[in-house]
C-alpha cells in the first residue's frame, strides 16, 4: 500500500488550476483574512464569502462534493466555541436546569457560535481549494516569491520529497505490528498487554523510524554532495507577473474590502 | 482510515476561531523565532541542513501516524516536539515543528493558514521550549545516570503537550471564540491526559535509542544550552502559571472579550466618519442588506456555473464537429 493518495492535488486545466500560484497564495490568504476580520453576525457579508468561495469551487471543474465533504475536517475543534451559547451574556434564549446547575442559551451567544463556524468553514474550504489546484512544485515557487527564507523553502521541498516515503515506512511498521498481533475477538481474553508495554511498542516504532531517517539523511547528503550540491539549491525563477495577473490580483482585493465594508457598515 | 494517518486535531487551530490581532502578533513572533532558529542550525549543520532537517520533518510527520490503542476506541499519537527537542536540540526541533505544521495546515488543513503562526507557536515554539528546559533540568539533576534520560523524556513531553494546550485556550479565550473559564480547565484536562500517551510512547522511543544508537541521545550534551533558552523558559512558565488561574477566575471569561468587542466597535466605527456618508441609507437595515446579499451571491454562482458550462460547450463543440466528419 502506498501513501500517495494523501496528496490533496488534482492535476487539472480549470482557470483555477491555471492561475499564478503566487496570485491564488496572495488571494486565498487575503480570503481568510477578510473572513477573519469580519465581526460576528455579519450575515450579509458572510453569505457573499460563502458564494465567492462556491463560485471558485464550481470554476475548479472538480465538484463542489469534494469540497464540501473535506471541509468538515475543522468540525470538531467547535467543541471549543460551544460552550458561547451558555455564557456570552445577552437576550435569553432558552433556560434549563440541569440538576444544581442553570443554564441559559443566549440569543447572542448562539450568533456568535454560527459565525465562528461560517468563518472557520469558508476559510478551510479555501485552504482545500489551494491545496488542491495547486502543485507543491508550484507553492514552493511562489513561496519563494513572497519572501519566505531561502533555507526554509528548501527544506520543505525536501521534506516533501520524502514525507510519503517515510509514510510508507510508517505504514509498514503498522502492518508488521498488526501482523504479529494476534487477537481474540470472542470477550473474556485480554490481549495486547498493558498500556505502558503498547505505548513501549509504538515507541520503539517511532525510535527505529527516527534512526532510519537520520541515516537515510545522511545517505541523501552524500548523494547530494556527490552530485555538487553546495548548500544553496537554485531554481529557476517564475517568469514576472503580467499586466492580467495584476488585475486578478487587483480585483479580487477589492472584493473581499467591499465584502468586509458591507459587513463593518452595516452590522 | 483516511483520517487515521493524519494527526488528530487536538490543538491544531483552524481559521475562523483567531482574532486577527492575536493570529498576526503570534505570525510576527513566530517568523522572528523561526529566523534566528534557522541562522542558528545553519552555523551547526552548514550545508547538511537541508537534507537532515528535510528529512527529520517527514520523520516526525510520518511518526504521527503511529499510535496504540488506550481504551474505547481513542489512542494515544505521538505528536513528536518534545523527541525533535531531545534528540536534535531545541533550535533545529523548531524548524522541524515549523515544516511539520506548516505543511498540515498548507496541504492537510490540519491547522488554518492565517492560524498557522499560533500553531507553529504553540506546538512548534512553546512545546519545543518547554521540552528543552525540563528534560535538561532532569538531566541536570540525574548527573549523567541513565534514569534522568528517561525520566526527564517523561516529564518533558508530558508538559509539553499540557502547557501547548493550555497556551492554545488561552489564545482562544483572548481572540472572544471560546470561554477561558471552561476553555482553559478543559483544553488542560483533556492533554493531561492525552500528554501521557506522549510521554509514554517518548520514553519508549528513548529507551530504544538507547539500546540502539545511544550516541544518538548526547548530541545536545557537548553544548551547554544557551542562557536565553532558559530564559524564554521561565518566562513561558511563569507566564502560563500566572495567565491559566486569572483567566479560568473570571466569573465571566467574556468580560475580556467585552472589552475587546468594545475596543473593536470603536475600530468599526472609524470609516463612519471619515466618510459619514457611506452608511448607505437604503441598506442601512439588515434584513435588506442579507436578503441583497444572498441575491448577490446566488447570481454570483450561477453565473459561475452557466461560464463552466459554456466553456465546456464550446470546447465540446470542435470534438463533436471532428465526429461529424469521420
Amino acid at each position: 500500500m502506498h501513501i500517495h493518495f494523501l496528496d490533496p492535488y488534482h492535476a487539472g486545466r480549470s482557470p483555477i488550476h491555471q492561475l499564478d500560484p503566487r496570485v491564488k497564495l496572495v488571494l486565498a490568504v487575503a480570503f481568510i483574512l477578510t473572513a477573519s476580520l469580519l465581526p460576528f453576525g455579519a450575515w450579509p457579508s458572510y453569505i457573499l464569502l460563502l458564494a465567492l468561495i462556491l463560485s471558485i469551487e464550481l470554476l475548479t471543474e472538480m465538484g463542489i462534493a469534494y469540497f464540501l465533504k473535506r471541509a468538515f475536517l475543522a468540525l470538531p475543534f467547535m467543541l471549543a466555541a460551544l460552550p458561547l451559547i451558555f455564557t456570552v451574556q445577552g437576550t435569553p434564549l432558552a433556560t434549563f436546569t440541569l440538576g444544581a446547575w442553570t443554564f441559559t442559551i443566549s440569543v447572542e451567544g448562539v450568533e456568535r457560535v454560527a459565525s465562528i463556524a461560517f468563518k472557520s468553514w469558508v476559510s478551510v474550504q479555501m485552504a482545500i481549494v489551494l491545496a488542491s489546484t495547486t502543485s507543491f512544485p508550484q507553492l514552493l515557487a511562489a513561496m519563494r516569491a513572497l519572501r519566505i527564507p531561502k533555507l526554509l523553502v528548501a527544506i520543505f521541498g525536501l521534506m516533501w520529497r520524502y514525507i510519503f516515503v517515510l509514510a510508507d515506512e510508517a505504514l509498514r511498521l503498522l502492518r508488521a505490528r498488526a501482523a504479529r498481533s494476534g487477537a481474540r475477538r470472542d470477550a473474556p481474553y485480554k490481549t495486547g498487554g498493558t498500556l505502558a508495554w503498547r505505548a513501549r511498542v509504538t515507541g520503539g516504532m517511532a525510535g527505529s523510524l527516527l534512526v532510519r531517517s537520520f541515516e537515510r539523511g545522511d545517505r541523501i547528503y552524500a548523494a547530494m554532495a556527490a552530485r555538487g550540491y553546495d548548500g544553496e539549491t537554485r531554481t529557476l525563477p517564475l517568469p514576472a507577473l503580467q499586466t492580467w495577473h495584476w488585475l486578478v490580483l487587483g480585483a479580487g482585493l477589492i472584493i473581499y474590502i467591499l465584502i468586509w465594508l458591507v459587513g463593518a457598515l452595516i452590522v | 482510515m483516511l483520517s487515521a494517518p493524519l494527526a488528530p486535531p487536538a490543538m491544531h487551530i483552524p481559521d475562523g476561531f483567531l482574532s486577527v490581532f492575536v493570529a498576526v502578533t503570534l505570525w510576527i513572533v513566530t517568523i522572528v523565532i523561526v529566523a534566528i532558529a534557522l541562522h542558528r542550525v545553519s552555523a551547526d549543520l552548514g550545508e547538511r541542513q537541508v537534507p537532515m532537517m528535510g528529512v527529520l520533518a517527514a520523520a516526525i510527520f510520518a511518526g504521527q501516524m503511529l499510535n496504540f490503542p488506550v481504551a474505547g476506541g481513542t489512542s494515544g499519537h505521538l505528536l513528536g516536539a518534545a523527541l525533535a527537542t531531545i534528540l536534535m536540540g531545541p533550535w533545529a526541533a523548531i524548524i522541524i515543528m515549523t515544516c511539520v505544521l506548516g505543511i498540515q495546515g498548507l496541504i492537510f488543513q490540519d491547522g488554518g493558514l492565517l492560524a498557522m503562526g499560533a500553531n507553529i507557536f504553540n506546538m512548534g515554539i512553546v512545546g519545543v521550549i518547554v521540552t528543552h528546559f525540563v528534560y535538561r533540568s532532569v538531566r541536570a539533576l540525574a548527573g549523567g545516570k541513565p534514569w534522568g534520560i528517561f525520566v526527564g523524556g517523561f516529564l518533558s513531553a508530558w508538559l509539553s503537550v499540557i502547557i501547548a494546550a493550555l497556551v492554545t485556550a488561552l489564545e482562544l479565550a483572548l481572540s472572544g471564540t471560546s470561554p477561558a473559564n471552561i476553555a482553559v480547565p478543559a483544553m488542560g484536562g483533556i492533554h493531561i491526559l492525552i500528554g501521557l500517551g506522549e510521554g509514554l510512547i517518548t520514553v519508549g522511543a528513548l529507551a530504544f535509542l538507547y539500546f540502539v544508537r545511544p550516541d544518538l541521545l548526547n548530541v545536545g550534551e557537548a553544548k551547554p544550552a544557551g542562557a536565553s533558552v532558559w530564559i524564554a523558559g521561565l518566562v513561558v512558565a511563569l507566564a502560563i502559571a500566572l495567565a491559566s488561574p486569572l483567566a479560568s477566575s473570571f466569573p465571566d471569561g467574556l468580560e475580556w472579550v467585552a472589552e475587546q468587542q468594545g475596543f473593536l466597535h470603536i475600530a468599526q466605527s472609524a470609516p463612519y466618519q471619515i466618510i459619514p456618508d457611506y452608511a448607505l441609507p437604503g441598506i442601512a437595515n439588515k434584513e435588506l442588506a442579507t436578503i441583497l446579499a444572498g441575491i448577490v451571491g446566488v447570481l454570483l454562482v450561477f453565473g459561475a456555473a452557466f461560464g463552466i458550462a459554456y466553456a465546456r460547450r464550446k470546447d465540446r463543440a470542435p470534438q463533436a464537429a471532428s465526429r461529424t466528419l469521420n
